[in-house]
């Protein structure tokens, strides 16, 4: 029941968490900014109209952008948040929750490619690029949990009984992980310096430019989907990283939220301070996500054990 | 090798008949020459005398410009082949008064319009159809090459123009810029319009260049009309250019760190730019410096109060606009994105006569204020803003040199104004068949009106030649090889007018 809770109010304040790493860029910018609840305006905004279709687009276009959301929504539901158990778990979760992701990518990558305009081939050749470079990033990472725990769910990894976390002892090749799992976050939700989610210039856009074709209802699942895209992330991450009180303590959802609240901040603060990179630097970028994430695995397989 | 040409200062006029005349023949031969030799040319068209279509060509070299006149012929032999600075220009003849270019590497209509003699159509367009677009684009083939359309209208707030991007992957390999949505026919225009409502059209040719066009034309006027002009307006229209210059460099330095993501800088130098568009505002009125220079003086003139208020406001910026500049090119990411990108190498920008900051960052040395000064600019010594470097970073350096230079000489101006109202002379009558080129320094650089007048001292044929004009064809060039990705931040780094090159 507390999990159910716990899903649900996150599902819910996923787009206020955003718009926080909005707020903090405006603070940057020397700037007000725009107010916290923007998100559910523009929602709203766009839930009012009706979706356009081109011509030049087949059913694919139509259905792509709800099997993205349901695959984001299904593998939320694996995720033991604040150490709570998941709603779904299974041995080998982790493997299915990262495909399921993917297979949602699939669908956003061919929607773009239903379209037919040459902006959204280029985004989308682009994602596929650098996604299947974030990827084999994830996956040094799941190697990494796999010796510690033997196990390949998420649940098994985050529960209260758990080994995989920052501040337990002997964790210490953990922070390297974090911060592979924080420039994949970047690089898959598309986030400044990887990509610009800010920018109208279709030429340099990676993820954006996939949707331009979108509009009304279609472009609000859209929208939903990346909030909780970066809550997926976000949140994994913070499982790794929030200081836990012992088992069944009031003081972990505290907590839990809290670590989150500082990773939407941190991501604000990095879009902030950072310029973007050239396009083709962006592969090795990933290339050292992956390096990363090896280097903590052989120093788990050599000590932590 | 000049010797068939007349030396004139810039904004000097002349009688039409002192023009040398050649025979077309002769005329080819020097033209050419003089391309080749080292000399730029500042204007190259075609004007109707008495049923007699003439062509001009005004170079200039160092401190000078050399005019020369002959018959137009109905077609000859291509100059562009020979020397690329005439490609645009060969364009504009061809569109404008139907003189064909013979084997012209890609003679194609410039701005979309029938011509101004009403004779048959070199490019075979029909005009009836608004929408322009009756025309073949470069194109490659072969496996893996694909073509990138885009606009004419754009995502941004911008102009419109169309941009076909040849590329294999990321890569381009050729782009070709087609421009022309925005020809609203200023040339022909001027002609009927009364004499008050002129400085009006003359604002609106280039809405972010409007001191700088108007000053041009006020200079253009008070020599053909021999009308002296007070040295309190000369500091007031040099005050009024620099502050043009400033706020354009200042927002294009933010509009640059917007491309890259680079978020503090871009919000810092937006807000900056319109700190000076606002002191234009309490100037005269307009942010943009509208109905602020006329011919004869200018509209307005700066107080003790005001001066007082834009020294001190004018210190406070300087300090924040070199804060952020330290900020800006010192981020290493901000680094790897401006510097090498975007080349465009020292003798390429000269074989294609660039202007402006964009050429003095291919380390051109050449400034309209210091080389052929006019008004207050004969008083001031100008530090030219050079870089050797050639890429985005250096034209972002000559642009930060170029405010901070243009805030010291703001600075001096200030600083000498009398404060007194100088009498103006507002009734002035041009000289008959006279000619006048007058240049200017605008922001993005070489800015030329030349005025021809007839017998009864109505102008004949008034040319613009707005920098743009020069530098677009810098930029598909600098674009080979680079990035599709990139191409933002190198349009950003060149941001030319298309208003100004449409006319």
């Amino acid at each position: 029941m507390k999990s159910l809770i716990l899903f649900l109010t996150l599902i819910v304040l996923a787009p206020l968490f955003s718009a926080i790493m909005l707020k903090i860029k405006a603070f940057f910018a020397g700037k007000k900014g725009i107010p916290l609840l923007i998100n559910y305006y523009t929602l709203i905004k766009l839930i009012q109209k009706t979706s356009v279709y081109s011509i030049s687009t087949s059913q694919i276009f139509q259905v792509g952008y709800l099997i993205t959301l349901a695959t984001t929504l299904t593998s939320l539901l694996f995720l033991p948040f604040s150490g709570l158990p998941p709603l779904l778990s299974f041995n080998g979760d982790i493997i299915f929750v990262l495909y399921l992701m993917s297979l949602g990518k699939f669908f956003t990558l061919i929607s773009a490619m239903d379209t037919g305009s040459s902006f959204e081939g280029l985004g989308a050749s682009r994602e596929a690029f650098f996604s299947f470079l974030a990827e084999s990033a994830f996956f040094m990472v799941i190697i990494s949990f796999f010796w510690f725990d033997e196990k390949l769910s998420i649940a098994s990894y985050f529960m209260a009984n758990n080994k995989i976390n920052v501040w337990n002892n002997y964790n210490f090749p953990l922070p390297l992980v974090g911060i592979s799992l924080f420039l994949i976050l970047l690089t898959e939700n598309s986030r400044v310096p990887i990509d610009d989610p800010a920018t109208h210039l279709e030429l340099t856009m990676i993820h954006e430019v996939m949707i331009l074709d979108h509009s009304g209802p279609a472009l609000a699942f859209i929208y939903i989907n990346s909030y909780l895209k970066l809550l997926f992330f976000s949140s994994f991450l913070t499982l790794l990283l929030f200081p836990r009180f012992g088992l069944d303590n009031k003081w972990n959802i505290a907590s839990f939220y809290i670590t989150l609240i500082c990773i939407y901040i941190s991501i604000g603060i990095t879009e902030s301070i950072m310029a973007r990179f050239k396009l083709n630097k962006v592969p090795k970028f990933l290339v050292i996500t992956f390096s990363l994430a090896t280097f903590a695995t052989i120093i788990i397989m050599g000590f932590a054990r | 090798m000049d010797k068939n040409f007349i030396k004139i200062k810039n904004g000097e006029n002349i009688k039409v008949n002192q023009i040398p005349y050649m025979e077309f023949d002769l005329f080819y031969e020097n033209v050419l020459q003089l391309a080749l030799n080292g000399y730029s040319i500042i204007h190259y068209f075609a004007y109707n005398d008495n049923f007699q279509t003439r062509l001009i060509a005004v170079f200039r070299k160092q401190n000078f410009l050399y005019i020369a006149t002959t018959d137009a012929p109905d077609e000859y032999q291509n100059l562009t082949e020979k020397s690329i600075k005439f490609h645009n220009y060969e364009r504009e003849l061809a569109e404008e008064f139907a003189i064909k270019t013979i084997n012209h590497p890609w003679l194609k209509s410039l701005r979309y319009h029938s011509n101004f003699l009403g004779k048959t159509d070199v490019f075979g367009n029909d005009y009836s159809n608004e929408i322009p677009g009756n025309y073949e684009f470069y194109s490659i083939t072969g496996e893996e090459i694909h073509e990138v359309g885009v606009g004419p209208v754009h995502a941004g707030i911008i102009e419109p123009g169309h941009f076909r991007f040849n590329c294999i992957g990321e890569k381009i390999l050729h782009l070709e810029i087609q421009l022309g949505y925005q020809h609203r026919g200023i040339e022909k225009q001027i002609l009927q319009l009364k004499k008050s409502a002129l400085p009006i059209l003359i604002e609106s040719v280039a809405g972010d260049t409007s001191i700088a066009n108007s000053l041009c034309f006020s200079e253009a006027i008070e020599s053909l009309a021999n009308v002296e002009v007070n040295e309190e307006y000369e500091k007031i229209r040099g005050i009024a250019l620099e502050l043009e210059r400033i706020a354009n460099h200042v927002g294009d330095l933010g509009a640059l760190s917007g491309d890259i993501a680079f978020l503090t800088a871009a919000a810092y130098y937006g807000r900056i730019r319109g700190e000076f568009l606002n002191i234009l505002l309490e100037v005269c009125g307009n942010r943009f410096g509208k109905g602020f220079i006329r011919p004869g003086g200018s509209k307005f003139l700066i107080n003790i109060n005001q001066r007082r208020l834009f020294l001190n406001k004018l210190k406070k910026l300087k300090k924040e606009i070199i804060e952020i500049a330290d900020m800006l090119f010192n981020n290493a990411g901000v680094l790897s994105r401006f510097e090498s990108t975007g080349i465009i190498e020292t003798d390429i920008a000269n074989d294609l006569g660039l202007v402006g900051p964009v050429a003095r960052a291919s380390n051109l040395f050449y400034d309209v204020r210091y080389d052929l000064p006019t008004g207050i600019y004969r008083n001031i010594s100008i530090k030219v803003a050079t870089e050797k470097n050639c890429d985005v970073m250096a034209r972002a350096l000559v642009r930060y040199k170029e405010i901070l230079h243009s805030l010291d000489i703001i600075e001096t101006l200030l600083n000498n104004l009398e404060g007194t109202k100088p009498n103006k002379n507002i009734n002035y009558s041009l000289s008959p068949n006279s000619l006048v080129v007058s240049v200017q320094e605008a922001w993005r650089g070489e800015l030329s009106h030349c005025i021809i007048t007839d017998p009864d001292g109505n102008i004949l044929r008034y040319k613009i030649k707005d920098p743009s004009f020069n530098n677009w064809i810098g930029l598909a060039i600098a674009m080979r090889n680079e990035e599709i990705s990139d191409f933002p931040l190198c349009n950003k780094s060149f941001n030319l007018s298309y208003c100004g090159h449409d006319l």
